[in-house]
Formats: C-alpha cells, sequence, structure tokens
C-alpha cells in the first residue's frame, strides 16, 4: 500500500511523506506521542510532538534532557506537506488522538481513548476522517462501564465502612492517570488521603498542570505509631503483597480497573474489592466512537483486535488488525 | 433475592473464615425461614436439576444480547464461567431495548429468594421451550448485577462459593440454641427446603422423622506419632483400614438407604448391599465400607469404580465386580441413637445384630478386630497391609463414643504409605504427544488454613477413560486461562501417592515431592476432605 499515509514498519507507525513516527517502540528521529503510557511514550527518541496539556507528565517519564515540542488540543502543524494536529483522547492528562492529513487523506491515530468524561482530563472528541486507527484494550460486550459516579459512590461508601471496621482502605490503581482520576473523585471529607511513593511526582505533575486534586500526603511522611484506620492509601498494584503493607495494621484491599469486571481476575489477585473504573473505551464506546468518525477503513491496535475487526467487518465495514506493541501494561485499565 | 445476593457477594469477598462466620450469621438474623431453608440448600452444595440445557441457554443469550453466537464464544474464553458471561453480556434491567414480557413472571420486581426458586426456578422444568424462553428472558430483564449472576448460577446447577457445611452450621448455631451436632445431622440425608425444615433445623430438640437421614460420620486423624504413643494397647481396638466407598446403610420403616460419605445415595448402585437391608429389623443404622468382594477377598479399589460411574449395571458387571459392606459400628438400634455408647458395646450389639440377621451373607460382613498382644505385635501386622489390599490399620479407642467429624484423640487411621494425601485438583494443562489434545498435566492443592495451596503436578495414574472425564471436567469448569494453563472450579479430589519429600523455598509451598503420581480418583471425596499443607509438612523428615 505504497499511496498510504501510514503503515506499519517494525520500529512503529510510519509516515513515509512526513518521515515521522506515531508512538514508535524503538528510537527513531522525530515522534509523534499520543500519550505518556510507557507502550506509547518510550525514550531515546532525537525529537518528540506531544500536546501542551500532557507536556510535564511526558517529560516526567521521559526525562528532562528529551526534546519535546508541543501543540494545544486542535492545532496543526505541517511537517514535510503532512498536517498533524492532535485532537483530545480523554484517555489521561494530555492524551490525544493524532490526525494525519496528506493530499486530502485524513488519518487519525486513536491511541489510547475513553469517551467518558473525566475531571483531569479534556474529554474526547470525535474526528472526521477516511481511515481510524482504534485501539481494542476492552473490545468484548462483556466491557460496559457503569456511569463513573456510581463507581465512585461505591469507593467511597467502601472506604467509610472500612473506617467504621477499623480497617485502612488500601486502593491500587495505575499510577498515571487512574490515580490522579480517582483522587479527584474520592471525597476528601471521609478521611485523610495518603500516596505510595511511586505516585507522588506524577500527581503534583498533575497538580502543576492545573488539575485541582484534594490534599494527599506521601505515605513516608506519617510519624510511627500512626492510626492508618481512618484513612484511604493510594498505590500502584505492584505493591500489593509486598512488606510496604505491613505498616497499615488491618487493611481492606480494593483494585479500580476495567479488568475488575471479571470476578475471575479479582480473585486471582486476591484483592477485596474490585470497582470497575477504566480509563478506556467500553465496547460500546468503542463502536460509537468508530462510527462518529465516520471512516471508511478501521485498523485495530492493541488488545481483542480479531474480534473488533470481525464484528466490523459483519457490519459492512472495511476493518484490519495491525500488529503494533502498544501492549497494555496489566494495571492499565 | 437481594439479599442473598449480597450474601453471595460477602462471601465471595473474603477468604476470611471468620468474616465468612459473620456474614452468614448475619444474613440468617434476619431471613424468613422459607428463604434461609433455601440458602442453606444452595450454599451446602445442593442443587435443583437444570431447567434448560447450556446450548439452549446460550442460544437465547446470545438473542437477547443481540450478538452472533461466534461472539458468545469470545467472551465465554475470556470470562472461563458460563453464568458470568450471560451476566456480563445482558443488558441491565432498564437498559432493554427489545421487547420483553415480563408478564409471564407471577410476580413483580424484588422478590424473596425462595419465591425465585419455587416459583420460577423449578416450574420450568415442566414448561415448553417457548415459555421457558420468554421466563428466562423477564428473569434477565427483571434481575441485574450479582442477582442476576447468581440466578444464572442456580439456573446452571453450577451455584458455588466457598463456604463448607462446617462453617453454615456454625452460623446457624450461633442464631439458635440447637447444637452444632444435631444441626449437621438434620442437614444430612434428603429434605426439603421448606420454613418447617428451617425451623425444624434450629430446634433445640430432635423431631427428626426423616427416615432416609444419615449421620454424620466420625472421621479420624492420621496418627503422626508412634502407636505407642497411644498409652496401653488394651484401651485400642484396631480394624484394616478398607479402601472402599465409606458409607452408611439405613433400615426404616421397611426402606433401605445406602448413603455414601459424599452424602450421595447409592443404594442402587449396589442392589446386593441394599438386598440385605430386607434382613434387618427397622431402626437400624450402621456405618462401614462398600468394598468390591469376591470369594472372601478384597478386590482392587478399581473394580468398584467401575460400578460407580456406570448408568446401568449390567450382569456381566454384578458378576465380575461383586460388592460387600463391611460393617464398622453399629449407630442406631431399636430406632434409638447409640452414637453415645462406648465402642466396645456398639461392637458388640454389631455382632450380635449380623450374626442373627445376617449369618454367613456375603454381602453384609463385619469388619475383623485385628488382636494383637502388644503395640510391635500389631506392627508386625501392619507391615502386611499392603499385600492384603488394605491402607493399614484403623485404631478406635474402646470407650469412645462416635464422634460428629474429625475430632482429635479417639480415632486414629495409621496408613502404611506414608506418603499419601487427597488433594484437589486446580490447574490443569494440555499433554504432549498422543495426548497434546487432552488435558492431562494436572497441578493438585492441599488446604492452607482455607485456602488450596498448590503443592504437587503429576501426569500419569489415570486410566484412558479417567482422562476422558477430566478433561470434560476441566472444559467444563474452566475458571480462568493463563496461557496453557487453565484454572479449574476445585471440585475433583485425588489421592497422590509420591516417593519423598522435602523442603523447598522455590516452591511457595515450602515443599518438593519426588516422583508423585495419581492414586486413584476418589469420587467419594468433597474438596473440604482434602488433607492439609500441615499434614503434608508433618511428613517432613525431622531434623
Ligand atoms: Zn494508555
Ligand atoms: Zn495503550
Amino acid at each position: 500500500m505504497p499511496d498510504d499515509v501510514l503503515r506499519l514498519t517494525d520500529v512503529g507507525l510510519y509516515c513515509p511523506a512526513g518521515d515521522f513516527y506515531i508512538d514508535p517502540w524503538q528510537p527513531v528521529a522525530r515522534a509523534v506521542i499520543t500519550h505518556a503510557h510507557s507502550d506509547h511514550a518510550r525514550p531515546g527518541s532525537a525529537a518528540y510532538l506531544a500536546t501542551r496539556e500532557g507536556e510535564r507528565v511526558l517529560r516526567t517519564r521521559l526525562g528532562v534532557e528529551a526534546h519535546i515540542e508541543t501543540l494545544t488540543y486542535g492545532e496543526a502543524v505541517s511537517i514535510n506537506g503532512v498536517d498533524v494536529s492532535f485532537h483530545p483522547a480523554g484517555h489521561i492528562l494530555g492524551s490525544a488522538q493524532v490526525r494525519v492529513a496528506y493530499r486530502g487523506e485524513v488519518w487519525v491515530v486513536s491511541g489510547d481513548y475513553k469517551t467518558e468524561p473525566d475531571a483531569t482530563c479534556t474529554p474526547f472528541e470525535p474526528v472526521h476522517c477516511h481511515t481510524f486507527i482504534t485501539e481494542s484494550t476492552f473490545g468484548l460486550p462483556i466491557y460496559r462501564w457503569s456511569p463513573q459516579e456510581s463507581v465512585l459512590a461505591q469507593i467511597n461508601e467502601w472506604w467509610r465502612r472500612n473506617q467504621q471496621a477499623g480497617r485502612a482502605s488500601i486502593l491500587y490503581a495505575y499510577a498515571l492517570g487512574k490515580a490522579q482520576r480517582l483522587l479527584a473523585g474520592l471525597d476528601a471529607a471521609i478521611g485523610p488521603i495518603f500516596i505510595h511513593g511511586a505516585l507522588v511526582r506524577l500527581t503534583e505533575d498533575y497538580r502543576a498542570s492545573g488539575v485541582s486534586l484534594p490534599p494527599v500526603r506521601y505515605v513516608g511522611e506519617a510519624p510511627r505509631g500512626f492510626d492508618w484506620s481512618q484513612a484511604l492509601i493510594l498505590a500502584p498494584p505492584s505493591a500489593h503483597g509486598t512488606p510496604w503493607m505491613r505498616r497499615f495494621g488491618v487493611v481492606s484491599t480494593g483494585f479500580a480497573s476495567g479488568w475488575m469486571r471479571i470476578r475471575g481476575t479479582r480473585r486471582r489477585r486476591a484483592i477485596d474489592r474490585g470497582f470497575v473504573l477504566s480509563d478506556h473505551a467500553d465496547w460500546p464506546g468503542l463502536l460509537a466512537a468508530i462510527d462518529a468518525t465516520g471512516a471508511e477503513r478501521v485498523w485495530v491496535t492493541h488488545g481483542y483486535a480479531a474480534v473488533l475487526v470481525r464484528w466490523l467487518q459483519e457490519h459492512g465495514r472495511d476493518a484490519a488488525a495491525v500488529q503494533t506493541r502498544f501492549e497494555g501494561e496489566a494495571g492499565d485499565g | 433475592m437481594y439479599t442473598f445476593a449480597q450474601l453471595y457477594a460477602a462471601l465471595d469477598e473474603t477468604t476470611k473464615t471468620s468474616t465468612k462466620v459473620e456474614a452468614l450469621t448475619r444474613y440468617f438474623e434476619c431471613a424468613e425461614p422459607a428463604d434461609a431453608a433455601w440458602a442453606i440448600f444452595f450454599l451446602i452444595g445442593r442443587r435443583v436439576r437444570q431447567a434448560a440445557p447450556l446450548p439452549t441457554l446460550r442460544a437465547w443469550a446470545v438473542d437477547a444480547a443481540g450478538i452472533p453466537d461466534w461472539l458468545f464464544g469470545e467472551c465465554y474464553d475470556a470470562v472461563g464461567d458460563f453464568a458470568e458471561t450471560v451476566t456480563l453480556l445482558l443488558p441491565e434491567p432498564g437498559e432493554w431495548s427489545v421487547e420483553v414480557d415480563r408478564s409471564v413472571l407471577p410476580f413483580k420486581g424484588q422478590q424473596p429468594l425462595h419465591r425465585w426458586v419455587e416459583e420460577v426456578l423449578i416450574p420450568l422444568r415442566t414448561q415448553d421451550e417457548v415459555k421457558q424462553c420468554a421466563i428466562v428472558r423477564a428473569v434477565w430483564a427483571t434481575l441485574g448485577g450479582t442477582e442476576r449472576f447468581v440466578w444464572n448460577k442456580l439456573i446452571t446447577g453450577t451455584f458455588r462459593v466457598g463456604v463448607s457445611q462446617q462453617l453454615v452450621v456454625r452460623a446457624l448455631a450461633r442464631v439458635s440454641n440447637a447444637d452444632p451436632p444435631a444441626i449437621a445431622h438434620r442437614l444430612m440425608g434428603e429434605w426439603q427446603p421448606t420454613a418447617a425444615f428451617y425451623q425444624g433445623l434450629l430446634a433445640p430438640e430432635t423431631t427428626d422423622a426423616d427416615v432416609s437421614r444419615p449421620y454424620p460420620f466420625c472421621l479420624a486423624h492420621p496418627l503422626d506419632d508412634p502407636p505407642e504413643t497411644l498409652g496401653s494397647i488394651d484401651e485400642w481396638q484396631a480394624e484394616w483400614k478398607w479402601d472402599g466407598i465409606r458409607s452408611q446403610v439405613i433400615r426404616r420403616a421397611g426402606q433401605t438407604f445406602l448413603w455414601s460419605r459424599g452424602e450421595e445415595l447409592i443404594t442402587d448402585r449396589f442392589p446386593e448391599i441394599a438386598a440385605i437391608g430386607a434382613l434387618l429389623p427397622d431402626g437400624v443404622v450402621i456405618d462401614g465400607e462398600v468394598l468390591p468382594w469376591k470369594n472372601g477377598a478384597v478386590l482392587p479399589f478399581a473394580q468398584l469404580q467401575r460400578r460407580i460411574g456406570r448408568k446401568n449395571l449390567t450382569k456381566a458387571v454384578l458378576d465380575e465386580a461383586p460388592s460387600a459392606l463391611l460393617a464398622y459400628d453399629l449407630l442406631e438400634l431399636n430406632g434409638i441413637d447409640v452414637r453415645d455408647q462406648p465402642l466396645e458395646w456398639r461392637r458388640a450389639e454389631l455382632e450380635r445384630l449380623i450374626a442373627t440377621c445376617a449369618p454367613g451373607s456375603q454381602a453384609l460382613l463385619i469388619s475383623p478386630v485385628v488382636a494383637a498382644v502388644d503395640w510391635d505385635d500389631l506392627a508386625a501386622q501392619w507391615a502386611t497391609s499392603r499385600t492384603r489390599n488394605v491402607e493399614g490399620l484403623m485404631l478406635k479407642r474402646r470407650s469412645s463414643p462416635y464422634h460428629v467429624g474429625r475430632v482429635r484423640g479417639d480415632w486414629w487411621k495409621w496408613k502404611v504409605a506414608p506418603y499419601t494425601i487427597d488433594a484437589v485438583l486446580v490447574y490443569a494443562q494440555r499433554g504432549s504427544g498422543k495426548r497434546a489434545s487432552l488435558y492431562t498435566d494436572y497441578t493438585f492443592a492441599v488446604w492452607d488454613g482455607d485456602r488450596l495451596m498448590p503443592f504437587a503436578k503429576a501426569y500419569s495414574g489415570l486410566t484412558d477413560e479417567e482422562i476422558l472425564q477430566v478433561d470434560a471436567f476441566v472444559r467444563r469448569n474452566t475458571v480462568e486461562k493463563f496461557g496453557p494453563v487453565r484454572t479449574v472450579t476445585p471440585e475433583l479430589v485425588f489421592e497422590l501417592a509420591f516417593e519423598g519429600i522435602q523442603r523447598s523455598s522455590r516452591h511457595k509451598s515450602g515443599i518438593a515431592v519426588r516422583f508423585p503420581r495419581i492414586l486413584r480418583w476418589r469420587h467419594d471425596k468433597r474438596p473440604a476432605d482434602a488433607d492439609t499443607l500441615e499434614r503434608v509438612r508433618a511428613l517432613l523428615p525431622k531434623d
């Protein structure tokens, strides 16, 4: 397909006319980045183009030396005659869909996205295009999310009950995005909120980027003998079952992720409560987003690509799976 | 239904025994008796007959969800559980875009568990398929979340939650004045889950009328110390530890019932034993072991397996593998519960009963007492166990009552092969070579507290027929797929043998076993009967 605006190479999605890559998995001369999750933003490239909203978190991930240029949402730049612009993906702070237009052909790379609004980032906007490259992390019809208000209410209620029972509440969440979204949704009037060390820098980045979050304290700052029974502690899933947990005494553990929709996943992780809250689109969200683009052709990347492709084909669309190396980390749900 | 679903969620959410008992207690304190009876029925693993086969349910679910069948398959592969897949695929109540006729249900909205079961679930079987489909759709469109999940578990006969009968009994004892052993007894045998049953269950005095009801079995602890630590041999009665199906034969009101320890009524599996019931007077319950028995000697256990797995007992099978009950103990005589009498007394009455009622019978015999002058003498006889096709010796204190369950101190099992363990199948993996299409590589677990701890892998020891059965089980009961490994519902119990055991820091269980193999499939045991990690550790060489 020599005329394609984008094509898949060993290094990543490549735009031959513009000579740049989108979310490459190896260092390249020019990388256009959808968002700061590590399977999409890898260090080592000579130059990066990303959104202004996500600049801070991206720099935390890529290092202070990284050469990062930014654009605001909707602002276009021409790279070797190819128009490139970012459009909100609603996934995490600064996450974007990349619109690439060349000689009248419009392609959009979704990166990761969710269609439900989120207080910690600019909400998803559908972009008209000819070819849409979509993720499919939760591309099965069993994945349907409840409105976040009800999930956040469940979490706050769980916290209150734990307080009454004299148990600390440890809530696991992916460190970038989900953790800050939860912070914004927690009811800080219930009790003190603490965060694991791995969350400190990213949470500061969010605040510095203008996202309003309740006051939190770093776990390590608590005095010896601190009574944790009233507190909620936000931590990355990797902290589960480590000696770090010992200080909290009696605890109840919760995990906020789209994967918690399935009972077996929660049980295998030996977590007390699963809260179904995802930063990815659910099945209806994926289908609606694809529809809204008006795309003639859909390429499907990481997740249940084969399933979504077959569904789209059966519904009369030109669809194909593309093998990227966007993995979607285990906690990135 | 809502409160029962809440109970399910609470039990499912924790692995702590104390939290489970609290949740059960809270439920029974508030539940109306008719609901409590059904809750107990399902919690202890009883089932109502499946109303519709899974493929039919699947077709209805696919239709209601508006998806093609292949997509159901993809979802099922991700979820690993049929009832849960259906639950997650269907729209929540109030979100249905297709027309649903809810008037096919006998009621509207929130209803207690017993109404759902008695007025919807049970009558479902008798409807034609069109009506069944309409009803099931209406239920799906009425119940959401955990309630729908529980309903789907009930309708598919796969309701399971991690509580043992013992925990249920403990909670029931807390909300009543009844003794736990009395409750345990009343939960055995056949009973109808009704409000009256529940009230009787918790009644302080016994008003037990069910003629088929067996007694809870008295179980032995493994003897890990040398037998001389038990004191004088004169206080002990030794018997061979037979290797069959522990059972009770009940003769009451002119009827005979044979119950296995797995609480299955197996009367029709063993017609020759059932026939001896007619020789016994009314009001008799005998505890014993069903054995493959021919010409006055026990046959290998595998012969018994042929009797269990079969729908029709042909004359050939009956001729080749005749069975007998070797009587151990007498639990009821003249309609009176004699379990509190000392063993010595019960044994004497048992001998007298069999000698008068079934002299010379080849289907009812008494398990002989192994006489010995001292422990050394007994040990010498114990060493001959393998050649006798027995597992070792049972040591029972002559003064002991017939306990409920496993009570330490009065009954000991002194097995010859120390390295055998009853374990639960938890993971399965496909084999290699000619068996690559079958799940033949298994991982087994034992209890570590109330958790199953994997401790051994085994590949061999089952017959081809059994391998096919286990394979089918694995496919039907996959909880989760993990690369090539499937996690299965912990349900099947196997007896494993191994040649050696040592400490290992590489294994999560802290032990490694040498040359593990499957001795046999223990159809008669439930997961709760499997051994504990503590018991496995006790086999470690002392250092
Ligand atoms: Zn992401
Ligand atoms: Zn991703």
